[in-house]
């Protein structure tokens, strides 16, 4: 087995901003030199705020973007290095907006469906007993399975979308903001149903939310990303009880309680982490 | 009514809340609720029914002449008979028989000339979307100059060139009027562009050309298949214009353009003889229109119940 299910070494995605035809580009540095390394059946949370690089550091593990400079190694293997296809089989992704995530002009089980047929895996009745199968895993009725999209809840298109990217038998999942797109009572449903399935299966979760009461409630270990860098990583205990780095503790005490008497989290003074980093 | 009792009956039945209405069934119905796009369907089907059986249906050979039985007025002129309903033209060929193989024309231009366009528009306008950067620079570009060029000034420069002909007419029609095509595929593929469900098929290994394929053309059909109808109405009236001015269908094939040319000497004397193909005209591209219209009101969100 591989020493890490992920490891990113010196990863970063620089974008030049076009000013105007005269002038220079300004230099956006997205992901700024990130290294991480998640243990095989470990649940690594991102967090950090709007636009401080973690959708595009999803996009560079799950290929969709080229780094600048770094690499991902996937189960100890090059990204890059074997197939998209072959690559897909470790990692899948779970999207953050399941009303965008699934074609609306296919069927539950033609979507579910759709990467055995791309890897070309098993016939058409061993097909369906797996969507079968990955449904009930999942806790999608069986019913459901010949309708659209259109005619699902956002709970139970965020089950296909995990069911979809299940049925691969994938170690590895990244989950962009898996929840951020539901209702409240429904982000429970699909978290414990992604914990279970962890159990289950065994599974390695790259984690990103700005949620930090989702991370909480899920994660091993918790790195703290602002503006392109990991600004300090740790055990859960260590980041929500004992967190070192000003901007962790800005961004801990920015969470609403859900004390109405306790007010609004204080604001805490920016420089203080922009001079630490 | 009875379609109302018999939804109640089966929210009982079913013991759900929602009434069980069939796909299908929701479409029909917005489909019959929907009163242009059913007059139009309805009168779209009787001219395509016409035309195809025109063979069987026509009471004259069309390409027959008879000096002897010229310029005949249609049947509710005083002068008019039952043996040519719409009467004849000037060389004594039967009226009704001419517009309906007249309508072959129209129809078969229309639909090819549309056809041919789509699939330049489409891949044009879908790899532009897709793709963006310089592939789309340099499509954005190709369809910025064929909208520079007037198309009615192209066509007849390009017809009185190579000369005119049935498949002169599609070919030129097809090669000129895949803009829309091109600018409609290209705008409603930039919005699926980064959609999650493309990302979603990028990860799994999905081919490119699986993506554009399979994935991202059957979401923007819809669009493309209104653009469509209103490109087989403009085709079939630039045929009708090319044809009228001697540089489209060549006679003595029966096209409505050539009828109202080749009556445009009479018309004050005869009014019948460019109104008849005249009215016929209108009333195709307007049907036509009406169904496209009506695609459109079906397919938008917006619309649906």
């Amino acid at each position: 087995m591989a020493e890490y299910a992920l490891e990113l070494t010196n990863l970063s995605r620089h974008f030049y901003l076009k000013n105007g035809a005269f002038k220079e580009p300004t230099l956006l540095k997205a992901v700024d030199g990130i290294s991480l390394r998640i243990r095989p059946g470990e649940t690594l949370g991102l967090v950090g705020e709007s636009g401080c690089g973690k959708s595009t550091l999803a996009k560079m593990i799950l290929g969709l973007l080229e780094p600048t400079d770094g690499d991902v190694l996937i189960n100890d293997k090059m990204r890059g290095a074997s197939s998209r296809l072959s690559m897909s089989r470790q990692l899948q992704p779970i999207f953050q907006d399941p009303y965008s995530s699934l074609n609306p002009r296919k069927t539950i089980e033609q979507i579910i469906r759709l990467p055995l047929q791309l890897h070309k895996m098993g016939d058409a009745n061993s097909q369906q007993k797996a969507v079968k199968d990955i449904s009930d895993l999942v806790g999608l009725p069986e019913r459901l399975l010949t309708n659209y999209p259109g005619q699902l809840s956002g709970g139970q298109r965020q089950r296909v979308a995990i069911a979809r990217a299940l049925i691969l038998k994938p170690n590895i999942l990244v989950c962009d903001e898996p929840t951020s797109a539901l209702d409240v009572s429904v982000q429970a449903q699909i978290l414990n149903l992604l914990m279970d399935l962890k159990k289950e299966l065994g599974l390695t979760y790259l984690f990103i939310s700005h949620n930090l009461g989702v991370v909480e409630h899920l994660v091993d270990r918790v790195a703290v990303m602002y503006r392109g860098k990991i600004v300090e990583q740790g055990t859960r205990e260590d980041i929500f009880q004992n967190a070192q780095h000003p901007y962790t503790q800005a961004l801990l005490s920015s969470v609403l309680t859900p004390e109405p008497a306790l007010g609004l989290p204080e604001v805490l003074d920016s420089s203080a982490w922009n001079q630490a980093s | 009514m009875s379609d109302a009792t018999s939804t109640v009956s089966t929210v009982s039945n079913a013991n759900t809340f929602l009434p069980v209405v069939p796909e299908w069934r929701r479409t029909l119905n917005r489909f019959l609720g929907h009163r242009g796009l059913l007059m139009g369907s309805i009168i779209l089907g009787l001219i395509v029914v016409l035309a195809i059986l025109a063979p069987w249906l026509v009471p004259h050979d069309p390409y027959l002449q008879n000096i002897s039985q010229r310029m005949i007025p249609p049947v509710w002129h005083e002068k008019g008979s039952w043996e040519h309903v719409f009467g004849t033209d000037k060389l004594g060929r039967d009226y009704l028989s001419r517009l309906l193989y007249g309508a072959r024309i129209s129809l078969t231009i229309g639909l090819s000339a549309a056809l041919i366009s789509g699939l330049i528009g489409t891949t044009l306008g879908v790899l532009a979307g897709y793709f963006g950067g310089r592939v789309d620079a340099v499509i954005s570009y190709i369809i910025t100059t064929r909208l520079a060029m007037p198309v009615v000034l192209v066509a007849l420069a390009m017809s009185a060139l190579v000369g005119g002909s049935l498949q002169m007419v599609i070919i030129l029609l097809g090669l000129l009027l895949w803009d829309r095509f091109a600018v409609v595929a290209r705008s409603t593929t930039q919005q699926l562009r980064d959609a999650e469900f493309i990302a979603s098929a990028k990860v799994l290994g999905a081919s490119t050309t699986y993506i554009l394929v399979r994935e991202l053309l059957p979401n923007i059909l819809s669009a493309l298949i209104v653009v469509m109808t209103l490109e087989m109405a403009h085709a079939i009236l630039l045929e009708a214009t090319l044809s009228f001015l001697g540089l489209g269908v060549q006679p003595p094939m029966p096209s409505w353009g050539l009828m109202i040319s080749e009556g445009k000497a009479y018309m004050f004397f005869k009014p019948w003889v460019i109104a008849i193909p005249g009215i016929a005209l209108m009333v195709l591209v307007l049907a036509i229109n009406l169904v496209g219209d009506g695609l459109r009101d079906m397919n938008a969100p917006e619309g649906r119940n």
